[in-house]
């Protein structure tokens, strides 16, 4: 990271929205079986801010944004997105809600039978069936400029890096304009350059298409780069929830150890 | 000195067993309450699939391409079953015939089987191993890589595209593959009549469909379209309900073979008493 977008992030960090959620999740619960992944959640998502859920592996980060889009069901509690309660939406309500937020998935979760167009289309077709083919081709090409990924049109997933697999994913998550992304450990299992360019990329997404953004991640780095506000979960509840300074100030044993380890 | 109590040592004896019954019928009742949960799971994925294929929204490109899939997929594949199971049946059955005299029946014999049993059920067997097995892998990784996820959050319904045109497809080309099989397979016969007689195509099949009644092919072709059916949706069903490891991608697409073969049996029995009544 250069010094310009060090001074970038820092200018953004600072900024923190306020105002009526846009996510708005109250007491939320989630077991399956009998472990208890979410305990009591409660955490909101304002306009145009990005916010970090920040935690160790298993304390249920995935499971919060899957909850949002209701690919999984709360046990109890309430998920408020656009003042909506999720579970409370007909299978029609909840494709119109799911049309206004996108879905970054850790594994990228391209169509592997597609190539990178037919991904791209995809999602185009279903959504904003109003676009002629011409429209199409050039939001295709748009949203590929801005990953930069322009000759990958015509390949199969299965020749792109994983690095390349990513930025494909990310484009085909804005390439139907959502207003909140969620982004399941954008940066995981990628190599630390790599892991940098789509932490810029998050942040480019979220300056052109004015998106409001919850990171699951435990990347320190994608964090510092890319977060306004941060929320840490353990134990299935929220640890603490502040801005990045107030994090890496902590004298906490639990967030020092998570801050000091990379 | 310890005494001795016979009856507390009953006592004990009927407690521990009373109390191993019972672990065992809670074993028990939630093993079956398992299969009864998984049937009805089948039973509403089934009628989902129902409601999806007949509707305005119908994946009718997606329905196509899978249909070529399947066709392309299986002709080789069926052309030698077909051809094989013929030609054995013909080399096979001629020395019974031949011993009561009754060798001009052989071509209609074969038809006969052919078309009624051996070529539905073989047909529809392979089917099961080559695309039911091919769907519940390709579902059931989708769904560990989130491909069916992406989907759903896409505002796409995966059943209506991933699972009602493979359903459709294997509902209506298992018929068509089958009546092929059938073709294929008379063709051995014929083959096979003729490593010991010298019988002209003609003649051959001119005495294959003599023998050949509408009650043999109509019962045969329709109970072929409940083969394929239950061979899309046993695919489907277990591919998409696949769990989260690499592991279940290969465990889906094995249960998938063994309970679409499975049903295909119980369907053919079933297919049997009916036209039994019928005819």
């Amino acid at each position: 990271m250069n010094t310009e977008q060090t001074v970038t992030v820092k200018k953004v960090s600072s900024k923190i929205r306020t105002g009526e959620p846009i996510i708005d999740i109250i007491n939320l619960k989630k077991s399956f079986d009998q472990d208890v992944i979410l305990k009591d959640v409660t955490l909101k998502l304002f306009e145009g801010e990005n916010l970090v859920v920040l935690g160790k592996s298993g304390t249920g980060k995935s499971v919060l944004i899957k909850l949002i889009v209701r690919l999984l069901n709360a046990d109890s509690g309430t998920i408020k997105v656009f003042d909506k309660n999720v579970a409370e939406l007909n299978r029609k309500e909840l494709g119109e809600l799911r049309q206004k937020i996108g879905f970054l998935f850790q594994s990228g979760a391209l169509y592997d039978s597609m190539t990178v167009r037919q991904n791209l289309e995809f999602p185009l077709r279903r959504m904003k069936n109003s676009l002629n083919e011409k429209e199409i081709k050039e939001k295709i090409n748009e949203v590929l400029e801005n990953v930069g990924l322009t000759d990958t049109l015509d390949k199969m997933p299965s020749e792109l890096s994983g690095g390349m697999r990513k930025r494909i994913s990310l484009a085909r998550t804005i390439v139907v304009d959502p207003q909140i992304m969620l982004y399941d450990e954008p940066t995981t299992g990628l190599d630390p350059v790599t892991s940098s360019e789509i932490s810029s990329l998050i942040m480019d997404v979220q300056k052109k298409y004015k998106t409001s953004s919850i990171i699951i991640t435990h990347d320190i780095e994608c964090a510092r780069y890319t977060a306004n506000r941060i929320v840490m979960l353990d134990d299935g509840n929220v640890y603490k929830e502040g801005k990045l300074e107030d994090f890496e100030n902590s004298t906490d044993p639990l967030i020092k150890s998570f801050f000091t380890k990379i | 000195m310890k005494k001795y109590h016979p009856i507390i040592k009953v006592k004990d004896f009927a407690s521990e067993q009373s109390i191993k019954l019972h672990d065992r019928t809670i074993a028990i009742t939630h093993v079956a309450g398992n299969y009864m949960a998984e049937f009805a799971d089948f039973i509403l994925f089934t009628v989902s699939v129902i409601k999806e294929t007949f509707t305005r929204k119908f994946e009718f490109k997606e329905f196509l391409h899978q249909s070529f899939q399947i066709g392309n997929k299986t002709l080789l594949l069926i052309s030698l079953t077909g051809g094989i199971m013929g030609l054995v049946m013909t080399i096979q059955s001629r020395p019974v015939l031949v011993e009561f005299g009754a060798l001009t029946m052989l071509p209609g014999m074969v038809a006969i089987s052919l078309i009624r049993e051996m070529g539905p059920v073989i047909t529809a067997l392979m089917c099961a191993g080559k695309i039911g097995s091919g769907m519940g892998a390709e579902l059931g990784s989708m769904k560990v890589s989130e491909q069916i996820d992406a989907m759903e959050v896409s505002s796409t319904n995966p059943i209506r595209f991933l699972v009602a045109p493979r359903v459709l497809a294997a509902t209506l080309m298992i018929p068509l593959l089958t009546l092929y099989a059938d073709a294929m397979g008379l063709l051995g016969g014929w083959a096979g009549v003729n490593i010991k007689d010298d019988v002209p195509f003609i003649l051959f099949f001119s005495q294959a469909f003599k023998a050949v009644g509408f009650i043999d092919l109509l019962p045969a072709v329709i109970k072929t379209f409940f083969f394929g059916a239950a061979i899309g949706l046993v695919g489907c069903y277990k591919g998409y309900n696949a769990g989260r490891g690499t592991e279940s991608v290969g465990v889906a697409a094995t249960s998938a073979v063994v309970l679409a073969s499975l049903l295909v049996i119980i369907i053919d029995v079933i297919a049997a008493q009916i036209t039994d009544m019928i005819s």
